[in-house]
């Protein structure tokens, strides 16, 4: 299972990469591939303010509906408008495929490499 | 409840199938990706573990006549090697389960019936015949292999000495000197079949059957039957149909025979409901906006509910956002909009024909 080490993550399947200030996020390889082939994605709109822990995002696959949540509190400053049309690329590229970037953040407690590698040997 | 294994079990684990418990067994949901799998019985073959589902032995003289009276369709023409498919209701006209009905003989039937029904299937059964045919259920001593697609037919005939021709046809035949019963049915949309045979062949034909393909059976799992029989409209029971629907409300019928020489469990409701009109009706829906309506969400006309989604998915064959929902009539009428919620936002959505998707043949 694919765990960058330059990446945040959370309990809830979530990865975050910070970037100058700006926040990307998206769900991990572990997650993608227990949800299977991603048919479809809900993106927020820019502007929306979340707090850590509210849903963000929805993602379905064939079978069923995943909610992400937001590993940060922000403001969605821009989306990935290019899942809206080829959802798959959650599948092929986990890592690279963000949902959104968030900006003012305020960083919770979030899960190192090592700590997210752990959780998922004990799912 | 204790959770069964069926005989191809170690074949799931061993090929990397994601093995989830469905209806009392563990069985894979998918091995390579529902969609990949999806394709592949649409172009080609796919093989499927489906020892699930129930199988009721219905004997002795009394057995045409007691069917007749069991099931909403007309056995009565049935010759041997023929198959039917029938809803069964209760006595509300209601739909108990939907079936296949398999003539062996005069006084020799089989019925196969839904998994998760089995047991209550088995009840209603037993009780109703009270004597009159022997029942009983011999679903732990069989092995149901499903073998589906284009090429399921040039791949069955390297292992069977003859097979069906007829779709809805059967033969008992061998296969690897095993007497088995091999029909030509499925539930994917496709061509294809169905193997019956004892658990002592179900490792070794399903490693036959796999080898015959040659590289083009792919294994199939759960998820893929759900998502090829919805594109196909084939209802599920438990989605389209449950205890409080009636077969004329589920869009089933063409296989209730009001007419037919005998009475039949829940008749006179149906007659009833046939009478004074059906208020709602099973139909097709394209998702017109971006997203997808599933199980349980609501339809609306113009703001007025109007039915809910039975079953809905991304439809991987005709790439678009598909449904059916049990909806008032006239709204069930091709070409009304309609809307769906999904988390609170309003789809825009238009009833279509069904099925979905016709295979050429």
């Amino acid at each position: 299972m694919n765990i960058p080490n330059n990446l945040r993550y959370t309990k809830s399947h979530e990865w975050v990469r910070e970037d100058d200030g700006v926040y990307y996020i998206g769900i991990t390889d572990y997650a993608q591939n227990e949800m299977g082939d991603i048919v479809f994605v809900e993106l927020p709109s820019i502007g929306d303010e979340f707090t850590e822990g509210d849903i963000i995002c929805t993602v379905e696959s064939v079978k069923a509906v995943s909610d992400v949540y937001s590993p940060v509190s922000g403001v969605v400053q821009n989306v990935n408008e290019a899942l809206e049309d080829a959802p798959e690329l959650v599948n092929q590229d986990p890592y690279g495929s963000w949902f959104a970037e968030l900006i003012d953040v305020e960083p919770g407690r979030l899960l190192s490499p090592e700590e997210y590698k752990r959780l998922i040997e004990e799912e | 409840m204790e959770i069964k294994k069926t005989p191809l079990y170690n074949r799931h684990i061993a090929s990397g199938g994601k093995v989830v418990e469905f209806a009392g067994y563990m069985l894979p949901v998918q091995y390579s990706g529902i969609i990949v799998e999806h394709h592949a019985v649409r172009s080609a073959c796919g093989i499927f573990d489906v020892s699930h589902m129930g199988e009721i032995r219905v004997d002795g003289p009394g057995a045409c006549g007691f069917l007749q009276r069991l099931l909403p369709n007309d056995i009565s023409g049935m010759k041997p090697g023929n198959i039917k498919y029938s809803p069964m209701c209760n006595e509300h006209g209601g739909i108990v389960d939907d079936l296949l009905v398999y003539k062996y003989a005069d006084d020799l039937y089989m019925l196969v019936v839904n998994a998760s029904n089995k047991d209550k299937d088995y009840a209603h059964i037993a009780s109703a015949a009270n004597g009159e045919a022997g029942i009983l259920d011999i679903s732990e001593s069989i092995t149901q292999i499903a073998l589906q697609g284009p090429l399921a037919e040039a791949i069955m005939m390297k292992l069977a000495p003859c097979v069906p021709k007829k779709y809805y046809s059967f033969i008992e035949t061998e296969l690897l000197g095993t007497r088995c019963t091999l029909s030509r049915t499925g539930y994917t949309g496709e061509d294809g079949f169905e193997v019956y045979c004892p658990n002592s062949l179900a490792e070794p034909l399903w490693d036959e059957l796999i080898k015959a393909g040659d590289g083009n059976v792919t294994l199939c799992g759960l998820g893929a039957r759900d998502t090829l029989r919805f594109e196909a409209s084939m209802p599920l029971y438990g989605h389209e149909m449950n205890d409080e629907t009636t077969p004329l409300e589920a869009g089933l019928s063409r296989f209730v025979k009001l007419a037919k020489d005998s009475s039949f469990i829940g008749k006179e409701p149906l007659v009833r409901q046939q009478a004074e009109g059906i208020k709602r009706r099973l139909c097709g829906i394209e998702i017109l906006s971006r997203g997808i309506a599933r199980d349980g969400a609501e339809v609306y006309h113009n703001h007025k509910p109007v039915g809910h989604v039975t079953s809905g998915t991304m439809s991987p064959t005709l790439g678009k956002a598909l449904a059916m929902a049990i909806v008032e009539l006239p709204y069930n009428e091709p070409g009304t909009q309609l809307s769906v919620e999904v988390r609170g936002k309003m789809l825009d959505a238009r009833v279509i024909e069904m099925p979905f998707y016709k295979r050429n043949k």
